[in-house]
Parts: C-alpha cells; structure tokens; sequence
C-alpha cells in the first residue's frame, strides 16, 4: 500500500518536471519567472475566486497599514519613517520562514501538487528596469498593487496612472529586443 | 474602545508586514502560484492590446488567477475606505510636512494627496508628468526588471533569489535619486 503511494509521487514529480521543461514558449523561465505558471491542474474559472479573496485581505491591509500612502512612501526614500523599511522587512522574514518550511517538510499544495521553485536569472534589466520603476515609485508613491488599492480607496484619478502604467508595459513589449537585458 | 475604533486606527508595520509575508505561502498552498502583481498588467496587455508582439502572445487566461487577485485587492482598498477609514488625518513626519508645504501641498485627509492627484490637474504640465509619466515608469520600470515590490522584494527575496536583491537595491536607489534630487523639481513647477 505504501509502495503504491510512493510510486504515485514520483510519477506526479516527474508529471510536473516534464511540464515546467516544455513550458518555454512563456519565455519567463530566464526573464520573468514571476508570472509564471506552476500548476499544471486545470480548475473551472471560479476557482480564482479564492486569489480575489486573498487579495481583498490584502488590499485591507494595504490601506489600513497606510502602505498605498503617497505620504509614507516619501518618508521611506528620505529615511523619515521606519515604517515601509518595517512591513517589507517582516514581510520578507516571514514569507523566508514560510518558503523554508515548504522547502523542508516537501508541503504540497491543497490539490496535492509538489510546489517547486524556480529560480531567477540575473540580466541587466533587474537593473535599468529596476532604476526606473524605482523613480516611478516614488513619483506615484505606489508599486502596481496599491496602484489597484489607491483606486479603490477614492482616489479615482489613479485610474490614468494605472491605464499609463499598462501603457509603459505594452512599450516595454514593443520595444524589448531592442532593450540590453 | 470598540473592536471597530480599534481596528480603525492605523496598522503598525508589525501586524501588517507579518500579514503580507503570509500571502507567500497562502498563494503557493492554494495553488502554487508565486507572489507578484506586475504581471497583471502584462496580462491585461497580453488581453486587451496584443498586437502581435511577441511579449504578449501566451494564454493570458491560463494567468487569470492574477487579475482575480488585483481585483480583489481593489475591492479590498475600497471595503477598508468605505468600512474601516481611520477619521483623523494622516500622521507624517514634521520634516516631510514642512517640506511638502513649500510646494502648496498641506492636505493629509486622503492617502493620496489630492491636491496632486486629481482629475484636474491631468490638464497641468506637473499633473500629467506626476500621474501619465509616473504611472508609465511604474510599468515599463517593473516589467523591465521582470518583477515590481512583491514579486522581487517579497517573493524573490523569501526564495533567496540574487537577482531580485539586485532588483530591489535598483528599486531603492531609483526612489532615492527621485524623491530627494528630482521630485523637488516637480513639484515646483
């Protein structure tokens, strides 16, 4: 019985490691593994509702924690406030906790799935992309989720700055070969 | 104090930073998805303008799950405003205040200042550079480097990711050089 079981995880892991080789034409593997998809397991689209809820969370903490404030995010690039330097911080020391613990135990998904990670490639545009999104940031006072956050809180105006924000993505998409990565 | 004056106060960075962090695991749990939400604008890209470019040719709807996740960080943001918005003005910095009050800017009732903000100024030189300008920056800027705050700084850095400390030391050192040596100029105009 237990043999059967063991048998059955590797043919899952070798399922999954064939799917993460042939999925390429996504080109995120090397450049942008973020949006990269991992689970191979295809769910009706109400699925993602559970993804709307962890982000409705989410956007509460945003705006309760003031992390979507203009206001804040100047006081981190002046060294004002140690409050930005302090959620990103904890939110890093936990999130590295988490992802240890999912490493160690081998936790899999609520479906079963093994969870991998795949690994980041350096190339430069971590650094002119970097720069740039840096010097927007503080211009807007806002990365893309509190982009989203802002709106909803009633700051409708911020509906330009996201449509530019999709904007600047849809040039970088253009103009991408063009670009030294 | 009720629990809702409580909760209507803002969060310290100790309760909301843990809170974020566990949207790592939540997300690889539910699904094995990574955190990040930069992409969601190339998938609306790669939805609503592919174009034939390359970049944007994939089966956005196979990614669907990030656009039910800023979605739902929106609704967030409004249920938090509407349901939990703390009555007092922001609290800031004597130092921020003082120098924001040199450019006109004194009003702390909203995250956002308003008088930056708004539907307006888009028809002035500085409102269009701040919102249009910023806001296309953001975009080409995250996309470029492949991640923005929660995807490099977050996610990347919770993996031990190299490229994205690379990426977030870039973040950082975009925002200082605008907000002390460039925005100043902004804001004046």
């Amino acid at each position: 019985m237990e043999s059967k079981e063991i048998v059955q995880e590797v043919e899952l892991e070798k399922k999954h490691h064939k799917f993460l080789e042939q999925n390429t034409d996504f080109e995120m593997r090397s450049l942008d593994s973020v949006c990269f998809n991992e689970s191979e397991l295809k769910h009706p689209w109400w699925y993602n509702l559970k993804y709307a809820a962890v982000g409705l969370l989410f956007g509460i903490v945003f705006v309760k924690a003031e992390i979507i404030s203009w206001f804040r995010i100047q006081e981190m690039f002046r060294l004002q406030s140690f409050h930005m330097y302090g959620v990103i911080g904890s939110a890093v020391v936990v999130g590295l906790i988490s992802v240890l613990i999912i490493k160690k135990f081998k936790i899999k998904t609520i479906y079963g799935e093994p969870i991998e990670f795949v690994d980041k490639k350096f190339n430069k545009g971590q650094i002119y992309g970097g720069l740039l999104f840096g010097l927007g940031w503080a211009i807007t006072g806002a990365c893309p989720g509190p982009l989203f956050a802002q709106i909803g809180s009633g700051a409708t105006a911020v509906i330009v700055t996201l449509l530019s924000a999709i904007a600047g993505t849809w040039v970088y998409g253009k103009i991408r070969e063009r670009l030294p990565h | 104090m009720s629990f809702i004056e409580f909760i209507k106060q803002p969060w310290p960075w100790y309760v909301a930073g843990p809170l974020i962090g566990l949207i790592v695991p939540t997300l690889l749990l539910i699904g094995n998805k990574t955190f990040g939400i930069s992409s969601s604008l190339r998938h609306i890209c790669a939805a609503c303008i592919p174009a034939n470019i390359p970049f944007f040719k994939y089966d956005w709807k196979k990614e669907a799950w990030n656009l039910f996740f800023v979605a739902g960080i929106a609704v967030g943001g409004f249920l938090a405003f509407w349901l939990l918005q703390n009555p007092e003005p922001m609290q800031v910095n004597p130092k921020l205040a003082a120098e924001l009050s040199q450019y006109g800017i004194d009003d702390y009732s909203k995250l956002v200042p308003i008088q930056l903000f708004n539907w307006e100024s888009l028809f002035s030189v500085k409102g269009l550079l701040l919102m249009v300008g910023g806001g296309f920056l953001v975009g080409f800027g995250t996309r470029y480097a492949g991640g923005c705050t929660s995807g490099h700084a977050i996610m990347g850095l919770s993996n031990l990711q190299v490229p994205s400390l690379v990426a977030t030391i870039s973040f950082m050192v975009g925002g200082f050089i605008m907000a002390n040596l460039l925005l100043p100029f902004l804001l004046n105009l």
